[in-house]
């Protein structure tokens, strides 16, 4: 059984991918990067939701797919955030010429 | 099967690493397909094809033609000062350390979760086994459209929201 990659080999991919995602969110300046790096997190969290689906599965669970559903919805959902994301970063670009999430500091105290 | 694994996840996670070092938004959108492509090889190796799908044709396929426009759009030609202050940098390996570790002593904590025997990966559904139903897509298509029908519906009305959100966000005169 050691020849096939188990729950905890997707776990430490997605926790990879998810430390990957939030170190994008917080070290770029660019809107559009940052928000690339939002959808890298949502993919790590589809491959937890997958890796448990299959182990479900795996130790006779009920085979309902419900991990697999649960991402389809998470995969809409990050469609609509980058739409609305990016229709937001163009309205910026709009009004300051800028997409630099430093610049971004009106509501800074 | 191992080697599979083992060659998407390097992929994955080789190439997300790509997209937020490029100094270029156009080659970090590039080096995420890459990486939805790889995640997508993982869905598969664990019998998600109908996702695995869904994952090409909709991120690969719809997300990144909406990233790429966005970019153009914006006309970056600025290809310095892409990365914060070093003092901001500082805080986010800091948070993101803290993060990862915490997760990882989590997971480490919490034993093998391999115990389950993973002979040829998850085993096939027992109604498609059976042939009562053709495969993944059938099985979650049949999911959807009876147990999460609600759900499902709701998504439609999310994804018209948004359009509509984003349509008046990037309004010339707005």
């Amino acid at each position: 059984m050691d020849a096939v990659a188990g729950t905890n080999h997707y776990l430490v991919v997605s926790l990879l991918l998810f430390g990957i995602g939030v170190a994008g969110v917080l070290i770029r300046r660019n809107a559009v990067v940052v928000l690339m790096s939002i959808e890298l997190i949502l993919n790590a969290a589809n491959l937890n939701f997958i890796a448990f689906n299959g182990r479900i599965q795996a130790a006779g669970g009920p085979s309902n797919n419900m991990g697999q559903i649960f991402s389809l919805f998470i995969i809409a959902v990050a469609a609509a955030e980058a739409a609305i994301g990016l229709a937001i970063v163009i309205a910026l670009m709009r009004s300051r010429d800028s997409i630099n999430v430093d610049q971004v500091d009106l509501m800074k105290g | 099967m191992l080697a599979l694994f083992y060659l998407f996840a390097a992929l994955a996670v080789g190439s997300a690493a790509m997209v937020i070092t490029r100094r270029n938004a156009v080659h970090s959108a590039l080096w995420l397909i890459v990486t939805f492509f790889a995640v997508a090889g993982l869905f598969i190796l664990q019998r998600a094809e109908f996702l695995a799908a869904v994952q090409v044709l909709v991120y690969a396929g719809g997300i990144m033609v909406l990233f790429l426009f966005v970019i153009m759009l914006v006309n970056l030609e600025q290809t310095s000062g892409q990365f914060r202050s070093p003092l901001r940098l500082a805080t986010a390996a800091t948070v993101t350390a803290l993060t990862v570790g915490g997760v990882a002593a989590v997971l480490a904590g919490a034993g093998p979760l391999s115990g389950v025997a993973f002979a040829e990966g998850p085993p096939i559904s027992p109604m498609v086994r059976e042939g009562m139903l053709a495969g993944n897509l059938e099985a979650v298509g049949m999911q959807l459209l009876t147990t999460y029908l609600l759900p499902f519906e709701l998504v439609s009305l999310v994804l018209m929201v948004a359009v509509i959100g984003a349509i008046v966000l990037a309004r010339r005169d707005a």
